[in-house]
């Protein structure tokens, strides 16, 4: 019998990365300039992991995948109007900050309740799974203590492939140091993996896929209930944009050998 | 006034690696410039003896360890009890850790467990007015912040490369034994190996001088109307063999190998560099048939001297982002790097 796996996703939204990005100054500490005009995506590893959870429900029948995000709800909404056209999920939204510099632990405890209020959630068949990192704090951390929230102590990061078991145990390989994988084996659920790229590729839209989920994705925007993040005890002396700009030599007239010749002495210098 | 507890594991001979030991000199500067502030060493590994008699000298005023076969593998569910335990027996108040994979895996569970705070990815450390900081970046390294924290206890992991490792004498050491519990939950988790690509094809060296990136261009179509990636997979690997580079890719290229593309059968995920691949530190950086977009050039932050290879002379490497732009055919100019640098050896 394939076990009918819960897969809960936590992830969020971030500024489009080809947009510029510049640092302000709010009250309530740093922000980004104009950061509710700029176009967001689902963010990028995050992402990776709702498309393998959303692969490993379709292998395991009776599977169910719901994605947690704390954002602020005209972003989150923003977004869904493609990412729920990729994979089937329900939504849990919390109307919050999907900001870099909003403190991991409270954000965590935040997805950590609304992970705990899912009606029927069954531990012996429980993944978490998150990104590794965002794109906005990029630290890291706050799958961690989601997990710890939880009661959750068998945690993975940096994973790129996880093959399950029928008996319900499982093999995670995680990215470690030089290039490499660590592979180790898990004897039951639940437990947490913070993914990194995996090995899937973005599944193309379907509307089919879309018209499913609005059904459930208005819905939990209407409802998603306020998140406050007071950053306790956080202060951020400064934040800046690195200032140099290189004055980038444009080299136009040189043949292949005379560059090679340059690029041979540039390398052999210490 | 603060209790600084500097924290590491072993490598498996037993002893401390690079970034351990640039942790413990972030640790040492930190207790040292922060008033009535004291150093403890708190070490995790299957034997840790070695470990602690290698900083014998590094003036901490206690050693504390937690041992045994359990605690000799990177495993969450028993580093996070070894840390809670020597993070509580030191009475930390900051603790100073290298950002290993092992380390970034468990230190914000531990973090939580003990009600304190992390901040990950430290690019160093900062004492202003006698109150300790941190610099990191935000965005994928577009922005960098100095952060302070009143909430303790800290738990700060430096990314590796940023400073200098500590030096000093070996000695013999007396180290304080931790020895927290554990029960059969704890061990669900079982380390079985690494995974690493054979010895030719292991492309990534974090310790290399040079950082070699290819972009897509390698697989497109060339002037001669053809593509030509057999050639581009030999020069690449040519090059990297004598010149001992890591190698690097573009988003672009890696996923075409994992569409299953003819392409460079080498390259994967790890190997990309950018917005969501890696940000490697090299003190070079040599771009070939990549376009230099930002999601890709955020990657480079930290690669200090960069030149780039590019047909089309309005590629973005030309905005400010490389210090030298070749107009050239990477082709060619690669052909005679190989000559070049077989010649030399
Ligand atoms: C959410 C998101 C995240 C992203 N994250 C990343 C990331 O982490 N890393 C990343 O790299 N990208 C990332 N990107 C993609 C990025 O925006 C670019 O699309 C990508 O970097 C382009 O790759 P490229 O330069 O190899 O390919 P192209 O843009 O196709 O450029 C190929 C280049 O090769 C040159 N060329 C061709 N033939 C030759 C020759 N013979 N000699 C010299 N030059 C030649 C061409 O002039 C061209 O400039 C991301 C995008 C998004 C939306």
């Amino acid at each position: 019998m394939p076990i009918p796996y819960q897969i809960v996703v936590c992830g969020s939204v971030v500024p489009d990365p080809l947009q510029t990005l510049e640092p302000i100054t709010t009250p309530a500490g740093p922000a980004l300039k104009n950061e509710l005009m700029l176009p967001a995506v689902l963010d990028p590893w995050a992402g990776h992991a709702l498309f393998e959870a959303a692969n490993l429900a379709k292998q395991h029948p009776g599977s169910k995948v719901w994605l947690v995000s704390v954002g602020p709800k005209a972003k989150l909404q923003q977004v869904m109007m493609t990412v729920a056209q990729k994979v089937p999920f329900e939504l849990i939204a919390l109307d919050g900050p999907a900001s870099g510099f909003a403190e991991s632990a409270e954000i965590a405890a935040a997805l950590a309740g609304a992970i705990q209020a899912i009606p029927g959630l069954d531990q012996s068949r429980l993944f978490v799974f998150g990104g590794w990192e965002s794109a906005s704090r990029g630290a890291g951390t706050t799958m961690q203590m989601v997990g710890e929230l939880l009661g959750i102590t068998d945690q993975f990061q940096g994973v790129d492939q996880l093959t399950v078991r029928p008996d319900g145990s499982f093999q995670a390989l995680e990215r470690v140091e030089g290039g490499k994988h660590q592979v180790s084996a898990c004897s039951a659920l639940p437990a947490l993996l913070g993914w990194a790229t995996g090995n899937l590729p973005e599944p193309p839209n379907n509307p089919q896929v879309g018209m499913l989920n609005m059904r459930t994705v208005m819905p939990a925007l209407q409802r998603a209930k306020p998140v406050k993040v007071a950053n306790d005890g956080v202060a951020f002396a400064s934040v800046s944009l690195p200032k140099q700009r290189r004055a980038t030599k444009i080299v136009k007239d040189l043949s292949p050998d005379a560059i090679a010749q340059e690029i041979v002495e540039w390398i052999g210098k210490e | 006034m603060e209790t600084i507890l500097f924290l590491a594991h072993t490598e498996t001979d037993g002893s401390l690696g690079k970034s351990a030991l640039e942790a413990l000199n972030a640790a040492k500067s930190l207790a040292a410039v922060l008033p009535g502030s004291n150093l403890i060493s708190g070490l995790v590994g299957g034997d840790v003896q070695t470990a602690a008699n290698q900083i014998a000298g590094c003036a901490s005023a206690r050693f504390l360890g937690v041992v045994g076969p359990d605690f000799a593998s990177s495993r969450y569910s028993t580093d996070i009890v070894a840390v809670e335990a020597l993070a509580r027996a030191a009475a930390a108040t900051i603790v100073i850790a290298p950002g290993t994979a092992r380390w970034n895996r468990v230190l914000a569970g531990a973090a939580q467990r003990l009600g304190g705070r992390i901040d990950t990815h430290a690019t160093g450390t900062t004492a202003a007015d006698d109150q300790p900081g941190i610099t990191r970046w935000y965005y994928r390294q577009r922005m960098e912040a100095v952060v302070q924290r009143t909430r303790r206890p800290w738990f700060i992991l430096l990314d590796p490369g940023c400073g200098e490792p500590w030096t000093g004498a070996a000695g013999q050491v007396q180290v304080e034994l931790v020895s927290p519990a554990l029960t059969d939950a704890n061990r669900r988790t079982t380390v079985t190996g690494l995974r690493a690509p054979s010895a030719d094809q292991q492309t990534i060296r974090p310790d290399a001088r040079l950082l070699f990136v290819a972009g897509a261009g390698w697989t497109k179509t060339q002037p001669d109307g053809k593509p030509h990636p057999k050639e581009a997979e030999q020069l690449i690997l040519g090059f990297l063999a004598q010149s001992k580079a890591s190698l690097g890719s573009t988003k672009s290229l890696v996923d075409l190998s994992g569409e299953g593309q003819a392409v460079l059968k080498f390259m994967t995920h790890l190997n990309q560099v950018g917005q969501t691949g890696s940000t490697p530190r090299h003190p070079k950086g040599l771009s070939t048939c990549c376009h230099g977009e930002e999601p890709h050039t955020v990657g480079w932050r930290f690669i200090n001297e960069r030149r780039a290879v590019n047909l089309n002379p309005n590629c973005s490497w030309a905005q400010g982002k490389a210090d030298v732009l070749y107009v050239a055919d990477a082709f060619a100019v690669m052909r005679k790097v190989n000559a070049l640098l077989a010649e030399k050896a």
